[in-house]
């Protein structure tokens, strides 16, 4: 049993978990970000109609999707020094994040987009409106309603992917906790005082997207 | 140099069957295992217990709150502290089947929520009992819901038997990793691991992507 259980390493130990939680939470904001644009350019690429921009855009999230993060994040971390790129882990660790999450989000917002009535945009084609204006005022204003909730469930999965990273040795939460289960041989304390910090990032997005699909009106919208 | 790397890559094909071996012997046990437990667990809670169903959803909630890497070093870690030794393959394996059930069962309890309750009424009416309520009336409907999500868990459970390398078992990302240490090209390597993972993953993830097509089609025929 656990009857050794110290908190007092844990206080000990609070500054580390402190600085790891800080790591975790602006690396998956800048993942995140990163995620949003290769999602915006992977969508926009498959909603085109020649093949030109679809196919590599399709190829690109199978590849994706059938593949493990963790065997992505190898790939650039022994592999962007082989083509000259020497980045620090942090760094290797966010674009990976990026890319990974960039294909799941593509997805996400087509559903959004191809989520709106066709008649919708016949209608707005029937009434003069250019593509442009069809996107703004139509299609992107209803497509943006459907894609936040999933987008939110998707920042949740990144938050928890990001512990990932600690297995190349960036200093976020997981690999505090690994530390001070190495360090003290006290693994107890270290993995479930890490555990409670990933459950209070869950829950804090996860009211957030619950609190997004009430005001978004899309109730029943689950991540 | 390339052919060189090429025939020193050649010549660890066997650690590389062994790894593609270990990630599918892995995935199928938790596979089979996770989706048994889930679809009891999903049954549960949506069977009336509020206690019960609360339990199981506070779980859950737990599982899905908390990175998969976190959770294998709990078990791998502490399990131990409290008496009981495992070792990897034992850990890796508790770890992907308590996370499959855990998403099935929030699966498969969505699916029986969707069947609409003048079904159960009439089956209740017509006594058949609780047993066979479920197997003849609920569960057949709730399986054109759960399926194409359950195929789709079955593709995110293959991937996070990646992360079991962490605790030194020999899978296939494993085997990447080690094979990189001998021949430093990493973007041939996990390309090489890449490719191992999507032959075993994407079969799954377009037979995914039928069944919610045809799930679709159903659909529009009902609402017809």
């Amino acid at each position: 049993m656990l009857e050794n259980f110290s908190f007092r390493t844990i206080v000990e130990y609070l500054p580390l978990f402190g600085q790891g939680l800080v790591t975790t939470v602006w690396l998956s904001a800048l993942s995140f970000i990163g995620a949003l644009v290769v999602g915006i350019v992977l969508c926009a690429m498959n909603l085109q109609r020649g093949w030109l921009f679809r196919a590599p855009a399709k190829a690109y999230i199978d590849a994706v999707r059938a593949t493990p993060l963790l065997a992505q994040l190898y790939f650039l971390y022994f592999g962007l020094p082989r083509l000259g790129f020497v980045l620090p882990e942090l760094v290797v660790g966010i674009i990976a994040l990026s890319l990974n999450s960039g294909a799941y989000i593509a997805e996400i917002i087509r559903a959004g987009i191809l989520s709106i009535p066709r008649g919708q945009v016949e209608a707005s084609v029937a009434s003069g409106m250019t593509y442009v204006q069809r996107m703004r005022l139509v299609v992107l204003p209803q497509a943006f309603k459907v894609t936040i909730p999933p987008l939110l469930g998707q920042a949740i999965v990144l938050v928890k992917d990001s512990a990932l990273l600690s297995l190349i040795s960036v200093a976020e939460l997981t690999r505090a906790g690994q530390l001070l289960a190495s360090d003290r041989f006290m693994p107890a304390e270290g993995f479930l005082t890490i555990a409670a910090f990933y459950l209070l990032l869950y829950y804090c997005l996860k009211g957030l997207a619950a609190l997004s699909s009430r005001w978004l009106g899309t109730a029943g919208a689950r991540t | 140099m390339i052919w060189h790397q090429f025939l020193s890559l050649a010549g660890s094909y066997p650690l590389a069957l062994r790894g593609l071996g270990m990630t599918v012997v892995l995935s199928l046990i938790s596979l089979v295992l996770g989706t048994l437990l889930g679809f009891g667990l999903g049954i549960l809670r949506t069977g009336g217990n509020r206690l019960i169903s609360g339990v199981i959803g506070a779980w859950v909630d737990l599982i899905r709150g908390t990175p998969f890497l976190v959770q294998i070093f709990l078990i791998f870690f502490i399990l131990p502290e409290f008496g009981i030794e495992l070792d990897a393959f034992t850990a890796g394996i508790i770890a992907l089947t308590n996370l499959a059930a855990c998403f099935i069962c929030e699966i498969v309890a969505a699916g029986i929520r969707s069947v609409p309750t003048g079904q159960v009424e009439a089956a209740l009416a017509s006594g058949l009992s609780r047993w066979q309520r479920m197997r003849q009336v609920v569960l057949p409907q709730a399986m054109r819901i759960v399926l194409p999500p359950l195929v789709g868990q079955y593709v995110l459970l293959i991937k996070d038997s990646s992360v079991v390398s962490a605790i030194g078992l020999t899978d296939l990302t494993r085997v990447g990793w080690l094979v990189v240490q001998r021949v430093p090209n990493g973007l041939l390597v996990f390309f090489l691991v890449g490719v191992g993972y999507f032959i075993v993953c994407y079969p799954l993830i377009m037979l995914a992507r039928r069944l919610e097509r045809r799930m679709g089609a159903a659909h529009g025929e009902v609402q017809l």
